[in-house]
């Protein structure tokens, strides 16, 4: 009993250092997270698809930033300049790849059970794992963070009786991630796409009775859940390499929307702060306590737990049926 | 119509993905071939330490059917079964080639090769595990159809604590108070020396600290490295495999954990330390072969199967230390079937040849000579009793472009090891009763 309740809290106040690092660890990883969670949320909200591909989506993001950089390295065109310009065509490609979703996937299927829309985004996952595979290989590639001026080392901050260790590149993935959350905020709040979006997402019927392009939106949506996924590829791609098993960490997402709710953007955001904070916590403090690895599975746990109260979630809307 | 539009729409992405999602082996053996299928990931998230094995395995048996007609005269088959280093795809990669009567099946995988250890004796289908799978397979007398060789997860650990007690400036006694980490892949190859940490922490008075890492966390490693801040481990041990090493070795580095003081298991490859920069330098691995590409047999490789087009392997990457791993593993399975024919007489050898072949392996220096990797590896000597050999290694050490060799091959402590693995071969038996006696005749 001691070294569940008291223990942990004991070592808390021991060495409050710690305790902080673990805390900015947590919150740099739950950034990520709901920087992933946030591709969900934004095609649910368009298209009421759960979209299994997204994991996917930011690594074949990455892949093919990485992959046009050395492709332009091969023919003499290497460092910043080419590396920005690789990060155009990997927008470019994200591009495509929502026009291609639309017109192939989407668009022959309107109107058909969400299941079937559901299944369709395995299909698109699969195709994208081949497509990955057969251009770029499966092995790992380095993510090219010196040519995109992503920073390297660390601040040491002596405080609280010990040190803090903020590592540039967190600190800058925080930051990037935070403004493309505030930007995208702003985007479907102020914009007028952002209303037609919004509208998409209340009804479709009443959306298309307005004159809004069901078409239109999903690409831009897509496109958005595609740049959302770039950015998460190159951040987490650049605290190991790009490699195929990144789209496992992308399942992370799911005990976030279950937390934050399929349909919001703040949910997305304060549910993958929790989890972040939440399986870190856990993992370092009381994982000794059962030989470790428990972070993998604790996500879900909080999840659970916050789901006994609010099974719509934090921020998801209240489902009420008449029967 | 709609929704058969829709039908086909999905059908087809599913298809087009699928080739690469499941296993399909499909040739076959005729009866004036030997048929060798490999195990492989050339897909997945394991399939960076995947591809550069399967390579090294394909191209060298490749070369002896191009360069010499195959092995005695006889033509090799060979073929891939994709299995993403998943062990369900593995065991149906196995289930697809047993009727093509494999000469033997080299699983690369622990967790497949753990369920294949009863069934190899049932299908007379002899298992090469390369330096992985269960230890305490080594006892030829308990499994006389698994094999090894040319150390196992244990010997290999009992080499790195040797080589932290001579950092520490004496033997084994200079490991009393240390504090060892394992940060392990939480499957069965990472699991597999937890028995052995747990009786030498006890015996020889060190702290273990143990960091598992799951497999959808491999590049997500913080929360373990926090602990090993906290820690403060005066040394760690790496048994990763795929995208964990190098996330491993990221962390380390952002951690500022002493480079110098982190050793790994013998899998981790170039690409795994190049990524972290050049704050990696100092990392070290174990190893048994050279590094590089300055031997007969691998110029020949390059002359008669990669210049010809016949492999997939990029130039650049001939003679990395994963590279020559397949190559090394293939040399194995290509002397096991030569041994074969050379004691039956038969050109064209079953599964029962080879595992004979395998308990007669012995390829010492003047083979190593004639087959075109003099000096590459130590001696290699199987018996009917001992399936592994417990060989020498030695520790490699990464310099920030490539691994130098920087100790001499040493054995490992073999005084703790072998009464372990008689313990565990006993009990693999027990928990598996009836476990058949050997009933295989013994020619050594």
């Amino acid at each position: 009993m001691y070294d569940v309740f008291i223990d942990p809290f004991v070592q808390m106040v021991q060495m409050p250092d710690l305790l902080v690092q673990v805390l900015w660890e947590g919150l740099v990883s739950g950034v990520l997270y709901a920087l992933i969670a946030l591709g969900f949320v934004l095609i649910f909200k368009a298209s009421g698809v759960f979209n299994f591909a997204q994991g996917i989506m930011v690594v074949f993001s990455a892949l093919s930033l990485v992959g046009i950089y050395q492709f332009l390295a091969r023919n003499g065109f290497s460092g910043h300049l080419a590396a920005f310009v690789a990060l155009i065509g990997a927008i470019g490609v994200m591009f495509l790849l929502a026009v291609a979703v639309e017109k192939i996937v989407l668009r022959p299927l309107v109107n058909q059970p969400d299941i079937i829309l559901f299944m369709a985004t395995f299909g698109i996952t699969w195709f994208l794992i081949g497509l990955g595979e057969i251009i770029f290989g499966g092995e790992p590639k380095a993510m090219i963070s010196d040519q995109l001026l992503l920073p390297r080392g660390s601040w040491n901050v002596d405080m609280l009786g010990g040190m803090v260790v903020f590592q540039k590149l967190d600190v800058a993935a925080a930051v990037i991630a935070s403004l493309m959350i505030a930007s995208l905020a702003v985007f479907f709040q102020k914009t007028r796409i952002g209303r037609a979006l919004r509208a998409v997402a209340d009804s479709h019927k009443a959306a298309l009775s307005v004159g809004i392009s069901l078409n239109q939106i999903w690409v831009i949506v897509w496109f958005a859940a595609g740049v959302v996924a770039l950015v998460a590829g190159i951040m987490w791609g650049a605290r190991s390499s790009v490699s195929f098993s990144l789209q496992i960490i992308a399942l992370k997402a799911l005990p976030v929307l279950i937390l934050g709710g399929f349909t919001s953007v703040p949910g997305a955001i304060v549910g993958g702060l929790i989890i972040g904070v939440g399986e870190k916590l856990a993992e370092f403090y009381w994982g000794p306590l059962v030989g470790g690895g428990i972070e993998a599975w604790f996500a879900y746990v909080i999840a659970l737990v916050f789901l006994l109260f609010r099974p719509q979630g934090l921020f998801g809307d209240k489902i009420i049926e008449r029967i | 119509m709609k929704l058969s539009k829709a039908a086909f729409l999905l059908s087809a992405a599913l298809v087009a993905g699928a080739p690469l999602a499941a296993p399909a082996p499909a040739a076959a053996q005729s009866a004036d071939t030997i048929y060798v299928p490999l195990f492989t990931y050339r897909t997945g998230a394991f399939a960076g330490s995947g591809i550069p094995i399967a390579n090294g395995m394909r191209d060298y048996l490749t070369l002896l059917n191009e360069r010499d007609g195959g092995i005695g005269g006889v033509k090799l088959v060979i073929e891939e079964c994709e299995t993403s280093y998943d062990a369900k795809k593995g065991l149906e990669c196995y289930e697809a080639v047993k009727p093509k009567n494999p000469v033997m099946v080299n699983p690369w995988s622990t967790g497949t090769t753990l369920p294949l250890i009863p069934r190899a004796g049932v299908d007379k289908i002899p298992v090469l595990s390369m330096a992985y799978g269960l230890s305490s397979s080594a006892k030829g007398d308990v499994f006389p159809w698994i094999f090894n060789p040319p150390a196992t997860y244990w010997d290999g650990f009992t080499q790195i604590l040797q080589y932290i007690a001579e950092q520490e400036g004496g033997g084994v006694e200079k490991l009393k108070g240390l504090k060892i980490g394992y940060i392990f892949l939480d499957a069965s190859f990472g699991r597999e020396p937890l028995p052995l940490i747990d009786k030498l922490s006890k015996e020889l008075g060190f702290e273990a600290k143990l960091y598992p890492v799951a497999a959808s966390d491999m590049q997500n490693q913080s929360s373990q490295w926090l602990s090993v801040r906290r820690d403060r481990p005066n040394y760690m041990i790496l048994y990763g495999w795929g995208a964990l090493n190098a996330t491993a070795i990221n962390e380390a580095v952002r951690t500022g954990y002493p480079m110098e003081k982190f050793i790994s298991i013998w899998w981790p490859g170039e690409d795994d330390a190049a990524g972290a920069g050049p704050g990696a330098a100092g990392f070290k691995t174990l190893n048994w072969h050279a590094v590089g590409a300055d031997f007969p047999l691998i110029q020949d490789i390059k002359t008669h199967v990669v210049d010809k087009g016949l492999s997939q392997t990029d130039p650049a990457k001939l003679g990395q230390v994963l590279y020559n791993r397949g190559v090394y593993n293939s040399m194995l399975i290509a002397e096991a079937i030569r041994k074969a024919q050379e004691i039956t007489g038969k050109k064209v050898v079953a599964g029962e040849d080879v595992r004979r072949g395998l308990e007669n392996l012995n390829i010492d220096e003047a083979r190593l000579e004639e087959i075109g990797l003099g000096g590459f590896t130590s001696p290699v000597k199987l018996t009917c009793a001992d399936h592994n050999g417990h060989f020498p290694t030695f520790v490699q050490r990464w310099d920030g472009d490539s691994y130098e060799k920087i100790t001499d091959y040493a054995p490992p402590m073999s005084q703790y090891v072998m009464p372990l693995l008689e313990e565990d071969a006993k009990a693999f038996a027990e928990r598996n009763a009836p476990w058949p006696a050997r009933t295989e005749p013994c020619d050594n």
